[in-house]
């Protein structure tokens, strides 16, 4: 398959744009693998792109139920930043950042990654402190960040309301190198380039059992029949309990709808990604030009895919409150994905709990940014049987030790993370 | 999606505060496997796709617990009864 290039875009042109090939195979699973990734998503097919690039384990596939990137990769609101607070996150989240800014030449593919930069609002002087904290926590691990006061972000964001009598508006912590990817191609670019590594990426095939001698996984029995394999990764975000069931086992996750938006076109106005935390609003404006926002999970146990109004109207009222032109605009589409919320709010990249098992899951409403770290490092943990130093913290076994990473600090609530 | 309060009648979800599973029950502090028991209690979910047992708080209601038992595929809700005594509407 060639690459993509100037020269391959003009070759085309001269010859009627018939020399395109499709971008991957649309593979029949082989009776046997090395490595089973579970979930057609970014996660899983990032994580079979570096096994096959980084660690050289080619004989991988990728089952997927539906057709790639048709889950949260595609329910998504495509913010791609590294402004966490806690040391067992915010190195990670770096990682995916540096990741982020390679990406389109590693997978030779436009991603349209955008670094157009996120503001998380601040109100008080407290949280003005807060902010502050975590931005010298952000600089602590590799990241930049800018503490902008009341002046600079009208500079950036005048429609914003800065008068607000609840949320006067008193600065914003900054992160230029955030921004905003394009989330099928981040797909689509993974799966091509995995495709041409060797890995064959299996749809429509839902896996609906595992093959067991004794405590091990060895396995899956699909749809399209059973496969066997070395090694099982799970990367099935809010399905995770669906399969981890079959296996008797009861995970420390819940899964959870969340609901996002997006208005009619506009000319350029949003500069990046703006966050109204305590209003529960965050918005930025995609490259088509509509303005694309969300707020709170809906709260309440779902596997629906959809949410309800009561989330609609606090998600309208946080835009009015903070942005008041919003009212004039109309909604064009809302969606909903399947979170998979855990009990700290944070992820889990580990082996096991049983042999020849690995798990990927608990993303909560954030694993958009963390697709190419977090495929790098399941990638790493399935290869060398343990965590690489950027997800050691990410562990299962953290409930039971007590080292928890609740960047909220809301404790084994997960409808509140 | 609305709730059928056995006090209130019909009202939306937006009333009530949401705990989650209903399931989970308090173990015993003084058993031997206290803190095994205890781990799950707090942490390990069953997290089921399909009918399950939740505990909702009527807050801008009636502030009654109710156990509601409601489908998390499709949010349709089939029996709703207070926690504490297991009372049904009537």
């Amino acid at each position: 398959m060639s690459r993509y290039s100037v020269l391959s875009l003009i070759a085309n042109a001269l010859t009627g744009q018939t020399g395109w090939k499709p971008a991957w195979r649309d593979a029949t699973p082989k009776p046997a693998y090395d490595v089973i990734i579970v979930g057609g998503g970014g996660h899983g097919l990032a994580t079979a792109y570096y096994l096959a690039n980084e660690h050289g384990i080619r004989n991988v596939a990728v089952l997927e139920k539906a057709h790639i990137g048709s889950g949260n990769a595609g329910r998504n609101t495509t913010i791609i930043r590294s402004n966490y607070l806690l040391p067992g996150n915010e190195p990670f989240y770096e990682w995916s950042m540096k990741l982020w800014e390679g990406l389109e030449q590693d997978l030779n593919y436009n991603a349209m990654v955008s670094q157009r930069g996120i503001i998380n609002l601040f109100h008080s002087d407290g949280q003005r402190d807060a902010y502050a904290r975590r931005g010298n926590a952000m600089r602590l691990a590799g990241a930049d960040c800018e503490l902008l006061d009341r002046a600079q972000v009208k500079a950036l964001c005048p429609f914003l309301d800065f008068d607000n009598s609840r949320f006067p508006i008193k600065g914003g912590l900054m992160q230029a190198r955030a921004g905003t990817a394009r989330h099928d191609a981040v797909v689509w670019g993974y799966a091509r380039a995995a495709d041409r590594l060797g890995v064959d990426i299996v749809q429509n095939c839902e896996v609906t059992g595992f093959i067991r001698e004794g405590d091990a996984v060895v396995g899956v029995e699909t749809t399209r029949g059973a496969i066997r394999a070395g090694k099982v990764g799970l990367a099935v975000a809010g399905s995770t309990s669906r399969l981890t069931r079959l296996l008797d086992l009861r995970l420390p996750i819940e899964s959870h709808a969340l609901q996002a938006f997006v208005s009619e076109g506009l000319k350029p106005l949003v500069p990046g990604v703006i966050t109204f935390g305590m209003g529960h609003f965050y918005v930025s404006q995609s490259d088509k030009g509509g303005l694309v926002f969300g707020g709170d999970i809906e709260g309440y146990n779902s596997y629906a895919q959809r949410g309800n109004l009561p989330v609609v109207e606090d998600v309208a009222e946080g835009g009015m409150a903070v942005m008041p032109l919003i009212g004039r605009l109309r909604m064009l589409r809302a969606w909903g994905g399947l979170v998979d919320m855990s009990m700290d709010g944070s992820p889990i990249i580990d082996v096991g709990p049983l042999p020849g098992l690995y798990l990927n899951t608990a993303w909560n409403y954030g694993g958009f940014k963390a697709t190419p770290a977090s495929g790098w490092c399941f990638a790493h943990t399935i290869a060398k049987d343990a965590a690489h130093a950027f997800n050691a913290a990410f562990r299962l076994d953290r409930f039971r030790s007590g080292h928890i990473i609740d960047e909220k600090g809301v404790g084994a609530q997960p409808n509140l993370h | 999606m609305r709730i059928t309060c056995p006090y209130c009648g019909a009202r939306s979800s937006h009333e009530f505060a949401y705990l989650g599973d209903a399931a989970p029950t308090r173990p015993d502090p003084s058993a031997p496997d206290a803190a095994e028991a205890f781990h799950a209690y707090v942490y390990e979910r069953d997290n089921p796709a399909g009918p399950m047992d939740e505990l909702w708080y009527h807050s801008a209601g009636c502030r009654r617990w109710l156990k509601v038992t409601r489908d998390t595929r499709t949010h349709a809700i089939t029996a709703v009864a207070f926690a504490g005594t297991g009372e049904a509407a009537r």
